[in-house]
């Protein structure tokens, strides 16, 4: 009985895999190798759809046969979230890359899902125009992935997150219905606001197709400041005073660690008579504190902390913007407890990136202390990467009592849980 | 609604917060938009979350639908009573619960004027960014629900982009919280969704603001041009140079005839109006405007005059606020339209608009936050002449149709609300349409909260989400393989 089951279920899959090159064609069908693996789970298959309605159409073939889905783009942040609790098909946009239309003189762009942010980047800065974001990884990173884990780095302060760039999606979901929402103009209140549910909902209801986004034009100059602080609390009111200034500077972020004076870093942009008048101002509003002009290169300390992390466990922080310091203390004296080494950048919304190096067992101890502290004072540790032989742990936290809420969105979008199976909050 | 219930309602809100009596609840049968009138059965003035809850679960028990207001300045009829419903006033539920200025928050009830919020914190030199037309009566729970925009969103982003978090009380009357006073909640961003669902999704009792530095420095030109074209020719002109003004504004000869009559503006009189607002640093701006000077000129403008004063740039956009109201002067009656065009297509549509009013014989005055290419053509008629008011209805119509044709949108600010619903469906397909109607499914299973609004077909909840279709590309025999 059961060799007979066993030979029905090959026979079934491969007749999936008959119907997804039927559907695709075969060269973008492909067997799964170890390199595809989702943290712990390997999927059978990957297919790249190479348009909208072929990725809908493979999308609903899984959810008819049960199929668990994991749609990918650049593949650079596979261990984001819970591991899944199945994956049987990766379902890759690396077919759909294209920028659709770059409308310069209306500050607009609607690009596929595959295509890198650097590729979108160099498209738009031929007309002197970016989106104004700086994800990590962006010669890799998707437009697609980066909206689905919703990520951002210091340029946020100025310019908003994903959330208030983009204004229009199409979407995939798991019944084959390709819908758009939003539209192609920067102000629109017509309907619900999908695009924004879709950002950060990684992946989980939707696989995300396309999207438009509104652009800024690229600044004429930028210079970067930097300044040493003595300790954490000198650093919180370097922030304060520079945010509640008249400065108009676009990032602004402290970078800390258990071993070194606090450093923060001020990014300006603009005009060059505008630039100077901002400098004298910035020097004055921190005095005594000696400012001093920084390389470009102090923004990639985010994504510095990645760098050859297999034994780190790395964090997204979230937490008032005056807590900032409070809550890196929290990490030196919690970190100083169970003798793990940090490194942290956070970014003056509050938001912030935390790398914890030690033994797999007391990262795991301390990082639940960590998050205790943060969501008792109603913020948030979500985990970003884990060493191997870390024990399991929710990667995001604590949801709130919109929990239910959220899963009855799920239920309506996703009533199969066909896409990413328990990678989200709560295990939807 | 049986004499029980009004009981219950009563005990819920007591005495002053029931209204039955049919000459008070004229009061509220419309909203902005007057010429859809509705009668609810009953309207409710909680001033407490608590109240609120108990009335909805109420209304979630008895199935009763529920529509929930703030001023009532709205112009899409988002606040219109539903047949046999009732209106939830929030406008008693008015304090300023919370303000937190070192991280730039302000924590308000939703009956909370949008002027009273910058009135709080501007001694501090904070201001709350969005500035509807309306923004000294119009609430921030109002507000909330339509993600109300203004002139200033160009640079500073709508209600949605300053709205982090908010307590709601969801159609089956329970609370919940989402987003807060941090940033990137885990969980979806419903936040986000609920921002500008127009009250279809449950009552906001709580919302927490996000406030902004007042600039250095705030410079405002004036900028007279033959037609709105050149007007929307420099425009162009500045986006292209780089720059991102927090304002730009344009108006015709009509409108700008309409705003001298009623408050005297001192604008010139001209074809296309231009108005630019620059902010930030002294230096930054003093630089900026001399290029947008420049732009103008080369764009044919005959006389640039720049505000020398804060009265006088006050004066600036007295006009061009006060402008909706004041082609009460020139037309005794009119239709106040909302929609959003690339900003590309201006010359384009504006020329179409003025072709179709020809033929219409009726008189269009155009006003428009052109940075965004977001539209406000007024119809002007008079409903005395047979036959006009339904012409400047087909008009009107007539004007959406393009800016969808256009790539654009049939709402920048107003919403659909009553008003749109046949258009939504002009602009978005059936399966688009859809999707959106599954937020509502989870939201209000039951359809309670606005439930005619927006959507011009309702998605039966019950219908299985991912129900069936036979593909094409299907064969008999594969599904029963698993």
């Amino acid at each position: 009985m059961e060799t007979s089951a066993s030979l029905k279920a090959i026979g079934a899959a491969s007749a999936i895999e008959e119907k997804l090159r039927e559907i695709v064609g075969a060269a973008s069908v492909r067997a799964a190798s170890l390199a595809d693996a989702i943290s712990d789970q390997h999927a059978r298959i990957v297919v790249e759809p190479g348009s909208d309605q072929e990725l809908a159409s493979v999308l609903r073939l899984a959810n008819e046969v049960g199929l668990a889905v994991i749609p990918r783009g650049g593949g650079t942040k596979p261990d984001w979230g819970n591991t899944p609790t199945r994956a049987d098909l990766i379902l890759s946009t690396a077919r759909l890359a294209k920028v659709i239309e770059h409308v310069w003189a209306d500050l607009t762009v609607t690009v596929e899902a595959g295509c890198t942010l650097q590729r979108l980047q160099d498209a738009l800065s031929q007309h002197g125009q970016r989106l104004a974001l700086d994800p990590l990884w962006p010669e890799r990173a998707t437009v697609g992935g980066v909206l689905s884990t919703n990520d951002s780095g210091a340029l946020r302060l100025r310019f908003g997150s994903l959330r208030d760039l983009i204004i229009g999606v199409t979407i995939a979901l798991p019944d084959g219905t390709l819908a758009s929402s939003g539209g192609k103009v920067v102000k629109n209140v017509a309907g619900y606001d999908l695009p924004k549910l879709m950002t950060g909902a990684l992946g989980t209801l939707g696989v995300i197709t396309r999207a438009v986004f509104r652009l800024h034009p690229l600044p004429k100059i930028a210079q970067s400041f930097s300044a040493r602080m003595s300790n954490l609390e000198t650093a919180q009111r370097a922030l304060h005073s520079v945010q509640n200034s008249k400065l108009a500077h676009a990032a602004m972020q402290v970078r800390a660690a258990g071993d070194v004076p606090p450093e923060v870093d001020v990014l300006f942009e603009g005009t060059k008579a505008g630039l100077a008048a901002q400098a004298t101002h910035l020097k004055k509003s921190l005095d005594p504190v000696v400012v001093a002009e920084a390389p470009a290169s102090v923004w990639s300390a985010r994504q510095e902390l990645w760098f050859t992390s297999d034994s780190a466990v790395i964090a997204k922080i979230s937490l008032l913007p005056a807590s900032i310091a409070n809550g890196m203390e929290t990490v030196r004296r919690v970190a100083d407890h169970h003798k793990i080494r940090w490194k942290a950048v956070a970014e003056a919304t509050g938001i912030g990136w935390l790398r914890l190096d030690g033994s797999p067992h007391y990262l795991h101890v301390a990082f639940r202390e960590l998050r205790t502290e943060f969501e008792s004072r109603g913020g948030s540790l979500a985990v970003l990467h884990r060493p191997a032989g870390f024990a399991p742990l929710e990667a995001w936290g604590n949801a709130g009592d919109a929990l239910p809420l959220m899963r009855a969105v799920k239920r309506q979008f996703d009533s199969k849980s066909t896409l990413n199976p328990g990678r989200f909050v709560g295990g939807i | 609604m049986n004499a029980r219930i009004f009981r219950e309602l009563r005990a819920i809100a007591g005495k002053n917060g029931l209204i039955t009596s049919p000459e008070e609840l004229h009061t509220y049968e419309c909203d902005g938009l007057t010429n859809l009138r509705v009668m609810p059965c009953a309207v409710l003035l909680p001033d407490s979350r608590e109240q609120v809850q108990a009335i909805v679960r109420v209304c979630h028990r008895e199935k009763i639908p529920f529509v929930a207001r703030g001023s009532g300045t709205g112009l899409s009829g988002g606040a219109l009573p539903v047949e046999n419903g009732i209106v939830i006033v929030m406008t008693r539920m008015n304090r300023i619960l919370e303000v937190d200025l070192p991280n730039a928050r302000v924590v308000v009830e939703p009956g909370v004027l949008n002027l009273d919020v910058t009135g709080r914190v501007q001694s501090q030199e904070y201001f709350y960014a969005p500035d509807p037309g309306s923004q000294s009566v119009c609430s921030i729970g109002g507000n909330v629900a339509e993600n109300s925009g203004g002139a200033h969103c160009l640079k500073y982003g709508f209600t949605t982009t300053h709205v982090l978090g908010l307590e709601v009380v969801l159609p089956d009357g329970s609370l919940i919280h989402l987003g807060g006073k941090i940033l990137d909640a885990p969980g979806y961003d419903l936040a986000g969704v609920f921002v500008g669902s127009e009250g279809t999704l449950g009552i906001a009792t709580k919302i927490v603001l996000r406030i902004v530095k007042r600039p250095e420095c705030v410079q405002t030109l004036l900028a007279a041009f033959p037609s709105t074209n050149e007007a929307g020719a420099a425009v162009s002109g500045v986006i292209a140079a780089g720059m991102l003004p927090a304002a730009m504004e344009i108006m015709d000869n009509l409108a700008i005839q309409a705003a001298e009559a009623a408050v005297h503006a001192n604008y010139p009189s001209c074809g296309g109006l231009l108005l630019v607002e620059l902010d930030g640093p002294t230096a930054e701006v003093e630089a900026q405007m001399c290029q947008v000077t420049e732009i103008c000129r080369a764009n044919g403008s005959s006389e640039i005059r720049l505000a020398q004063s804060d009265a006088e740039r006050a004066l600036f956009w007295k006009g061009r606020k006060s402008a909706f109201a004041a082609v009460g002067r020139i037309s005794p009656n009119y239709i106040i339209q909302d929609g959003v065009i690339p900003r590309t297509a201006l010359p384009r549509v504006m020329s179409e608009i003025e072709r179709l009013s020809n033929e219409a014989g009726l008189r269009v005055a155009n006003v428009f936050h052109a940075g965004d290419g977001n539209l406000h053509p007024l119809v002007l008629y008079d409903k005395r002449i047979p036959g006009q008011e339904q012409a400047a209805e087909a008009l009107s119509i007539r004007i959406l149709e393009l800016c969808i044709a256009a790539g654009g949108s049939i709402t920048g600010e107003h919403g659909v609300g009553e008003d749109k619903k046949k258009m939504i469906s002009k602009m978005f397909s059936e399966p688009d349409l859809d999707t959106m109607q599954r937020v509502r499914c989870a939201f209000d299973p039951l359809q309670l909260s606005n439930p005619t609004k927006i959507f011009p077909r309702t998605r039966l909840c019950g219908e299985k989400p991912g129900e069936y279709v036979a593909h094409p590309l299907e064969t008999a025999g594969l599904a029963e393989r698993f």
